[in-house]
């Protein structure tokens, strides 16, 4: 038997959590069947000649608060110590490397911002940061590595992501860990941790069909959007968003809805207003955007998110939600 | 005196028709007997499949089935009723000093409520099958499974109002019927833990019933109430089903604290250290324990702000039960201890929760739980609340109450030997399953890596001395019921009013109403050397 | 909750007064269970009229809001006759019991027709969700759902008013035979309750359903 792997630094971390965890555990486990054995051998019916009867109806209230008090104190240090490393999860880097994992039943096929395609394999650089967007085509599904001690539901519909700094090389084993029928067992893969050279190496070995921006820039021909949107090289002309907004700069900025919040167009925005257009506040524009459910798979979203993306060159690949 | 409840009239009928709260418990005590037979045969299968990597008897559809078969039954039709509808259905009246429950009418409508709901659950369940997990995660259970997801959440819907009525009948009974002299601070701390567990069954239930409805709907007429694809939201089903179960684990803990609370007092020939303070950590759980459902989502796509609110209040709720644990420790010092199989059981139970939940606590912390959700540390940590805590708690309670209920002791030697072997053969089925989740062996997995073929053989085979364990008691109260000695109407010497009369009770429990006089658990006038009770004299009947 | 005013030997209670006081006990806690059971479905009503708010409003534009507004005259109508019932009660009043009884369920039947007609329009509308359901645009989804909510809310209090009018009915059966005294008038009492709930149910239906966002 192999002790699980430690493949990032946020993984030594959180063994550490457990190891406290445990220890801490171990020492109340240690008072509770320490005195449970001492108890019974001292206070055996029989065995004991006079019992101190008279503390027997007493209740003490300082052991009540004494107990109380030191249980909550325990508690909110194993709180804290492990909030602040839940909350890195929802800090991506900026510049991280963006990685498209698709879950369907029974299996994940993940897509490369170079074009490069591989199902249940996943190939990252050691020491940068990557950072996963994942949908799913059904059910939910989990994306698990151990190795890293990180994992995130999939769902359906909407964009979830997940990051880290792998910093070891090597294979290590990724599952789905929410279950999802027949095959859930079985929707397995490995990740694969290289250096940078092995993994520039890889990537130019793996055939790729165009980058995935390149794909998304022909899907947004085909699929009509250059019809409506301004994308500052197909007609309608670029200045021209009377049609339809923009396209150009649209990533990583604000935008107003109609019921007045402001939120940042990030990658889950796009992705959303592909499948059902938001309303602007103060919105008038020539035509109404069709809904693409059911129109465009999750890979198709994919590209055209990476493609969608690149409009907004100064920014870096995704600022982050 | 007349005549025992067991006796009075035999037939058929007037068990199957009767209003007694003592035979409707025996009624229900048959009924979920059966279902722990039923979901332990699921258990073993999983436990059988699991012995090789790839699987060895079953089909990936069919271990499926089986361990949502097993979770289902185990959940819904054997442990949520578990401790209240048999043992607190036969004492609760009793210990109040009552002569039945307030509406004993609908304490029959509810038995007969759990049998319909068991059978169209079966009837799901075998008829095809379901492939969901107890959880019934949406879109998965709404669209995508083949299996039969409309009788078996019908029958859980059903079986829903069996446990509001059953709810609705203690609380107000433990409000209208007490004894004269019988104050709040002087009810058994059974009756506050089967008050707490009915405000539970009382309010978390509905929102149960409404959720699996709006799930029935969704799949009958194919409408998105929670499929993103039709325009729903998966995430309000989980929240939903949550808000539910998270309260429903409470419902699966509190009557085995209240059992091991009694158990505890007497073999020790104490009050209970701090009655006031076990007392209130009942209702608290029952109350914190309403806003803690988060806790199961934290993979789940949940906001970062609900994620920390819902650990913080994880951790809250864990502090009434360490509240109790250090009582009942309390309680054994300077008492008179007796090691006879219910106090066994219920220091089986002590260890095996407070493991259960220091494991919680792991999950409870955020970081943590990424790492350990979805994982076997997950089914480890349930079973040993579950299994390792409330099941030995009922068995614990079914001992040490069993001469009032038959008015035949079981064989001592058997019953330690038995309790003995739980623990064990208990330890050994679930305590690899922590090192396995933490290596990162996912749940719901009908095969696995080869790299943890080691530790699930343990497990198996911890499984199979569990199994024979748990036959044993079966088989032994059957003899006992023939064959047993004669119980005396308080064989431990205890104080509750319930062996204030014959084993077994008479029709009407009391000769003549009880009135109460001291406070629960006054052992002060008995022998602590040799734990007899003089208190003969305060015999009623 | 047994038959009569005597009480039967094995009852657990001591006292008529004792009993009715469970009784009463009893159905209020069984109508807090109810409130949950409901409050689910408010609640997610309220998260979709939010979250899907265009869609929500489609949809509520397209009830009928006539027999909606008339359906909660009458069921207001029918509670307070009701509440007629129960004061007869505390006198005694047989004959009056069941006069008010029948006519509170005479109203409740009344309420189940028109609501049945209002389900008729709307099958034939195709409003119900499905494939082939009637909304288009980019909004029907929301619609949609809304339409899920209004059939499951509207069958579930239509079940409750079935099971009232029963119980009510029950009563009057009970008041047709003499039963109730100026001692002893429990069940109106505990009926009364019930049908109050159900009453208040619509109340919150009513907006939900067909007022807000229509304007
Ligand atoms: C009877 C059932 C029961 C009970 C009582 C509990 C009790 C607790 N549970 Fe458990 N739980 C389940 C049944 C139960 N659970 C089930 C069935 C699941 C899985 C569902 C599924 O997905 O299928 C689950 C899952 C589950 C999760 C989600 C895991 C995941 O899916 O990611 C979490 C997370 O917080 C959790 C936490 C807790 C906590 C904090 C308690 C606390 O109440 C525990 C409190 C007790 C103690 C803490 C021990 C005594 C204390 C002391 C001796 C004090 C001293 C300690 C210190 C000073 C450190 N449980
Ligand atoms: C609530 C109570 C409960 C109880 C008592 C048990 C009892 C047991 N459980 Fe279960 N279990 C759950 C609740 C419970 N479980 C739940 C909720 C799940 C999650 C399901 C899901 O993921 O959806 C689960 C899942 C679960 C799994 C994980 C499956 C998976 O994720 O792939 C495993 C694996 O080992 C397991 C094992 C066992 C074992 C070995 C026992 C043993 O303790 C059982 C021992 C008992 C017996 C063996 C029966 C004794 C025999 C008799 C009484 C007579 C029988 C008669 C004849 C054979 C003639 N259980
Ligand atoms: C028939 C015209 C039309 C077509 C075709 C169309 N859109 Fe749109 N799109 C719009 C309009 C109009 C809006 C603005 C909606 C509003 O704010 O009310 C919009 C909004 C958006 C937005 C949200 C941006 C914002 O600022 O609100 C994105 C992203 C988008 N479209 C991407 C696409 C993509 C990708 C395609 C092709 C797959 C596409 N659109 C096809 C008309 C169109
Ligand atoms: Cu995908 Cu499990
Ligand atoms: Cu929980």
């Amino acid at each position: 038997m192999s002790w699980l792997p430690e493949a990032s630094a946020h993984a030594a971390r959180i063994d550490l959590l457990l190891a406290g965890l445990t220890i801490i555990s171990l020492a109340v486990l240690g008072l509770v069947f320490g005195l449970m054995v001492l108890n019974v051998m001292r206070f055996r019916a029989g065995r004991t000649t006079a019992v101190a009867r008279a503390a027997a109806g007493h209740k003490n209230w300082w052991f009540e608060i004494a107990w109380t008090a030191a249980t909550l104190v325990i508690f909110f240090g194993l709180f804290l110590w492990a909030t602040q490393l839940y909350v890195v999860g929802f800090r991506p880097p900026a510049d991280a490397i963006q990685i498209y994992v698709t879950g369907k039943q029974w299996m994940w096929k993940i897509q490369y911002p170079g074009g490069q395609r591989e199902i249940n394999a996943l190939h990252v650089p050691a020491g940068r940061p990557v950072r996963l967007l994942m949908t799913s085509e059904d059910v939910i599904h989990d994306f698990s590595v151990p190795a890293l001690r990180i994992k995130h539901d999939v769902l359906p519909g909407r964009y979830q992501s997940l990051w880290f700094t792998a910093t070891r090389t090597g294979s290590f084993r990724l599952y789905c860990t929410q279950f999802c029928g027949v095959g859930h067992s079985r929707m397995t893969g490995t990740l694969t941790v290289l250096d940078a050279a092995d993994y520039a190496d890889w990537l130019n070995n793996v055939p790729a069909s165009g980058s995935l921006a390149m794909e998304g820039e022909a899907l947004f021909i085909r699929s009509g959007c250059s019809g409506c949107h301004a994308s500052s090289r197909y007609a309608p002309d670029a200045a021209d968003a009377s049609r339809a907004p923009s396209m150009v700069g649209l990533y990583g900025s604000r935008v107003v809805l109609a019921d007045g919040h402001a939120i940042v167009a990030d990658a889950a925005f796009l992705h959303d207003a592909i499948l059902d257009s938001p309303r602007r506040q103060g919105a008038s524009f020539a035509t109404e955007m069709p809904s693409f459910r059911g129109v465009l798979g999750e890979e198709d979203l994919a590209a055209l998110v990476a493609y969608l993306q690149t409009l907004s060159p100064a920014l870096p690949p995704d600022t982050g939600n | 005196m007349s005549a025992s409840y067991l006796w009075q009239d035999g037939t058929l009928r007037s068990w199957l028709l009767t209003r007694d709260h003592k035979r409707i418990a025996l009624l229900y005590l048959g009924s979920i007997t059966a279902f722990f037979a039923l979901g332990g045969i699921g258990a073993a299968l999983i436990r059988l499949q699991l012995l090789e990597p790839a699987g060895t008897i079953l089909s990936d559809a069919t271990y499926n089935r089986v361990f949502t078969m097993h979770g289902v039954v185990m959940v819904w039709l054997f442990l949520v009723p578990s401790i209240p509808v048999t043992l607190g259905n036969f004492l609760v009246p009793l210990m109040l000093g009552a002569r039945d429950l307030a509406f004993p009418r609908l304490n029959l409508v509810s038995w007969y409520l759990f049998v319909a709901s068991g059978l169209l659950v079966l009837y799901g369940l075998f008829r095809g099958g379901l492939e969901t997990g107890w959880t019934f995660y949406t879109p998965l259970s709404s669209d995508y499974s083949e299996g039969r997801v409309l009788p078996v959440v019908l029958g859980i819907f059903l079986n829903g109002f069996s446990s509001i009525a059953t709810g609705v009948n203690f609380i107000v009974s433990i409000h209208q019927l007490r004894a004269p002299g019988m104050t709040w601070y002087r009810l058994p701390l059974m009756l506050w833990a089967l008050y707490a567990t009915s405000i539970i069954f009382v309010l978390a239930t509905p929102v149960l019933g409404i959720t699996l409805l709006l799930l029935a709907f969704e799949r009958l007429f194919r409408v998105g109430v929670f499929d993103p694809t039709l325009g729903g939201d998966p995430l309000l089903f989980q929240q939903m089903f949550w808000f539910y179960s998270h309260p429903a684990v409470y419902i699966m803990i509190l009557p085995g604290m209240g059992v091991v609370s009694e158990i505890v007092s007497t073999f020790c020939r104490k009050p209970v250290f701090g009655y006031r303070f076990v007392a209130w950590s009942s209702v608290s759980i029952a109350a914190i324990g309403f806003i803690v459902w988060g806790h199961h989502m934290f993979v789940a796509g949940e906001s970062l702000y609900s994620a920390i609110v819902f650990s913080m209040f994880s951790f809250f709720v864990s502090v009434p039960s360490a509240i109790k644990v250090f009582n009942w420790l309390g309680t054994m010092h300077g008492g008179s201890i007796r090691l006879d199989a219910p106090m066994l059981y219920a220091l089986g139970f002590i260890g095996l929760f407070t493991v259960g939940g220091l494991t919680g606590l792991f999950l409870a912390s955020l970081a943590a739980d990424v790492h350990l959700t979805q994982t076997y540390f997950v089914v480890a940590h349930f079973h040993y609340i579950m299994v390792g805590g409330m099941v030995s708690a009922y068995f614990g309670g079914l001992h040490y109450w069993w001469p009032k209920i038959t008015g035949r002791m079981y064989p001592e030697i058997w019953g330690r030997l038995a309790a003995a072997l739980i623990f064990f053969g208990f330890n050994l089925t679930f305590f690899p399953q922590f090192i396995l989740g933490f290596e990162g062996m996912p749940r719901r997995y009908a095969t696995y890596p080869a790299q943890f073929q080691v530790l699930n053989v343990l497990s198996s085979a911890g499984a199979g001395i569990l199994a024979v364990a748990y036959v044993m008691p079966l088989v032994y109260f059957t003899w006992s019921l023939f064959r047993g000695a004669r119980a005396p109407d308080n064989p431990w010497g205890a104080t509750g009013l319930e062996w204030r009369t014959s084993s077994p009770p008479p029709v009407e429990n009391f000769a003549e109403t009880p009135v109460v006089t001291t406070d629960a658990y006054d052992y002060g006038d008995m022998d602590a050397r040799t734990g007899v009770a003089d208190a003969g004299g305060r015999h009623h009947v | 909750m047994s038959d009569g005013a005597v009480l039967d030997r094995h009852a657990p209670y001591e006292t008529t007064l004792h009993r009715d006081e469970t009784a009463i006990a009893g159905m209020w806690l069984f109508l807090a269970s109810e409130t949950l059971l409901f409050g689910g479905l408010f609640l997610v009503c309220l998260v979709y009229s939010q979250t899907r708010a265009d869609g929500w409003a489609e949809g509520v534009r397209h009830t009928n809001l006539a027999i909606g507004a008339v359906n909660t005259l009458v069921l207001i109508t029918s509670s307070a006759i009701y509440t007629m019932a129960v004061e007869a009660g505390r006198r005694g009043d047989n004959r009056r019991v069941m006069r008010f009884g029948l006519g509170a369920a005479v109203l409740g039947l009344a309420f189940l027709v028109l609501k049945g007609v209002e389900w008729g329009q709307e099958f034939s509308e195709n409003l119900f969700p499905g494939p082939h359901f009637a909304l288009h645009g980019p909004n029907a989804r929301a619609a949609e759902l809304f339409y899920s909510f209004y059939f499951l809310a509207t069958f579930l209090h239509g079940m409750h008013m079935v099971v009232g009018i029963g119980l009510i009915l029950w009563i009057g059966r009970k008041a047709h035979q003499g039963a109730f005294s100026a001692a002893w008038s429990t069940p109106v009492d505990v009926v009364g309750l019930y049908w109050s709930f159900v009453d208040l149910v619509w109340m919150l239906l009513f907006p939900l359903l067909y007022l807000i966002g229509r304007a």
